[in-house]
């Protein structure tokens, strides 16, 4: 097991350097650096100089060798130093250390509603196949799999404003210092990100418990006289749980990348709301970094997904 | 008939597959359908709400809501179809060659796919629109960025099946070169999967266009898309009207919706195997 989770690890490191190297190739190799985007080349908002252009490339560095840069940056991170935002001239590890916890917050409460609603559902459409529940179920699964939870999340805003004249606070509050301030903040995203991810999760249980109650040993157990319950629940369900965590991981990335949209549309002050003002004004170094940072937490989440394998499911070992 | 046939297998299928083409013709003939001009603002008229001179209402700039969807459908469909037939055609060849090569290019392939598949798609997409620029055509780019390591890992598990089949072995042991075995032999039965992928991907495509251009980073504006259309209520502060905002994502679910059953139809009625 320490072996398998060493190896897993040492394969992980190779795939966070191919994603470095992507940013890399991205953000400063295609055409267009940064400060050609912002300057007047790209037609941006400041008209610079050819002079100064290159006084200003000289300070930022860009002016050195790709390699040079590459392994700067590389160095810079692993040292925990994350530069500055170009615009702000803000630590981006502050913004990071600031924004990160509300946007976590986000992606764990969607993940735990998307359970608490998506598996029952899964599980009750598996049982009671082709009665009308089942329908029904299905029916708003496959709606909701096609609705975009930024727009949930835009019906929610709207429906809160023309309603109660109230929007949620747009400004930073920690569920430890302020609860309240905290849960009008996520509470909102949360729900938008997590019916969606519930109708992904009620979908995959249900096939997934479907296919184990065909198994030989939910046969054997009704046979041995066992409790429907306790067939459901200790034979049929634990089985199934593979298939759903595995959904879980991937779906959290799917999440990771919904949060930005919902989190703009909300105003909410996390990671995607900065993401996405950094997209739109250029701010290099903070996009780097922050993609990176989503690419880290998304390989460890698979990481995660992939040992945990074992522990649900002992069968597997790991070689 | 195939298409008879596909209509008895899935009548809901075959209903979006009609409802899907009416969206095209829609978008197709846009300029005769549309009652306003999309571009053309008109102060007298902002927020006007549906049902007026305006059946869907008009924008905060006086544009017709209607219209502006009508155009959005085009941009739509047209960054969805031509990013999926980019990405997907691209994962394609590139599942069919490090499927069918093996060895070290398929090994090396493997990991460039692993690191394409370790940013979530939305962030990939927006990664690359920071790297190449708000526009259409980047639009397209960054879309099908997202959708090659899917369909090139689809269609190489397809290949690597399908390689250890007799016929397979007894072109190459009757002389016919890799390219030929490849292009005749192997890669015809990867196109029933490769289809099912695609038009899964439809979805997805929708999807991150409608909410990179929400986001602001999409398609810019004026061109009108559903996602952008969406994106303008973010500067209604007070009170903004909620025809902007139900009428764009109604239309996003409602294709989303039908191309995502179209597709289990699909899969359905071209793979009786799965389920």
């Amino acid at each position: 097991m320490r072996k398998y989770l060493a190896q897993r690890l040492l394969i992980a490191i190779p795939t966070i350097l191919g994603v470095t190297l992507l940013i890399f190739i991205a953000m400063r190799v295609l055409p267009g650096d940064p400060l050609s985007a912002i300057s007047g080349e790209g037609g941006g908002t400041y008209v610079l100089s050819q002079e100064q252009l290159r006084a200003a490339r000289a300070s930022l560095g860009l002016d050195r060798p790709y390699v040079v840069q590459y392994l700067d940056w590389v160095r810079d991170v692993l040292r925990g130093d994350l530069g500055k935002s170009f615009w702000r001239g803000e630590p981006i590890r502050e913004l990071i250390l600031r924004r990160a916890p509300i946007t976590g917050q986000i992606a764990l409460m969607a993940v735990i509603l998307s359970w608490v609603i998506g598996l029952p559902v899964g599980v009750i459409g598996a049982l009671w196949r082709n009665s009308w529940t089942d329908y029904v179920f299905r029916l708003v699964v496959t709606l909701f799999m096609a609705i975009p939870s930024f727009w949930v999340a835009l019906m929610i805003v709207l429906s809160l404003v023309l309603t109660l004249t109230w929007r949620p606070p747009l400004t930073i509050a920690y569920l430890w210092d302020d609860p309240l301030r905290n849960l009008q903040i996520t509470a909102g995203p949360a729900l938008a990100l997590g019916v969606a991810l519930a109708a992904m999760m009620a979908r995959i249980t249900r096939s997934s418990v479907l296919e184990v109650l065909g198994e030989d040993y939910v046969r054997t157990a009704r046979a041995k006289g066992l409790r429907e319950r306790i067939v459901v629940w200790r034979h049929a369900l634990v089985n199934a749980m593979l298939p759903i965590l595995t959904v879980t991981g991937t779906a959290l990335g799917a999440l990771l990348g919904g949060s930005v949209a919902v989190e703009r549309a909300f105003g909410v002050p996390g990671l995607g709301l900065a993401l996405v003002f950094a997209v739109a004004e250029r701010d290099w170094m903070l996009i780097q970094n922050l993609v990176l940072l989503y690419g880290v937490v998304f390989v460890l989440i698979n990481l995660v997904v992939d040992v945990s394998y074992g522990w649900v499911d002992p069968r597997i070992r790991y070689q | 008939m195939v298409v008879a046939r596909f209509f008895r297998s899935s009548p809901l299928g075959g209903v979006c597959a009609v409802l899907l083409l009416l969206l095209a013709s829609v978008a197709v003939m846009a300029e005769r359908l549309a009652p306003h001009n999309p571009l053309t603002a008109n102060y007298a008229v902002t927020r006007n709400p549906p049902l007026g001179r305006h059946i869907l209402g008009t924008d905060h700039l006086g544009r017709d809501v209607l219209s502006r969807l009508i155009f959005g459908a085009r941009v739509t469909l047209l960054v969805a179809i031509s990013s999926v037939l980019l990405g997907d055609t691209l994962g394609f060849l590139w599942g069919v060659a490090s499927g069918y090569l093996g060895g070290r290019v398929d090994l090396i392939s493997q990991r460039a796919l692993d690191v394409l598949m370790s940013l979530p798609a939305l962030i990939l997409a927006l990664l690359l629109m920071a790297a190449l620029g708000a526009g259409l055509s980047t639009v397209i780019i960054a879309i099908a960025v997202t959708r090659v390591p899917l369909s090139t890992r689809v269609v190489r598990s397809m290949v690597l099946s399908v390689k250890e089949l007799a016929y397979v072995e007894a072109a190459g042991a009757l002389g016919a070169s890799g390219v030929r075995v490849m292009t005749r032999h192997v890669a015809p039965q990867c196109v029933a999967p490769f289809l099912i992928i695609t038009t899964g991907h439809l979805g997805a495509a929708i999807f991150i266009e409608a909410a990179l251009s929400f986001v602001g980073v999409g398609v810019p504006p004026p061109t009108p898309s559903w996602g952008n259309m969406l994106g303008g209520v973010l500067a209604e502060a007070f009170k903004p009207p909620w025809w902007m905002v139900v009428f764009p994502g109604t239309a996003i679910t409602v294709t989303i919706l039908a191309v995502n059953l179209f597709g289990d139809a699909l899969r359905d009625f071209l793979d009786p195997k799965l389920k």
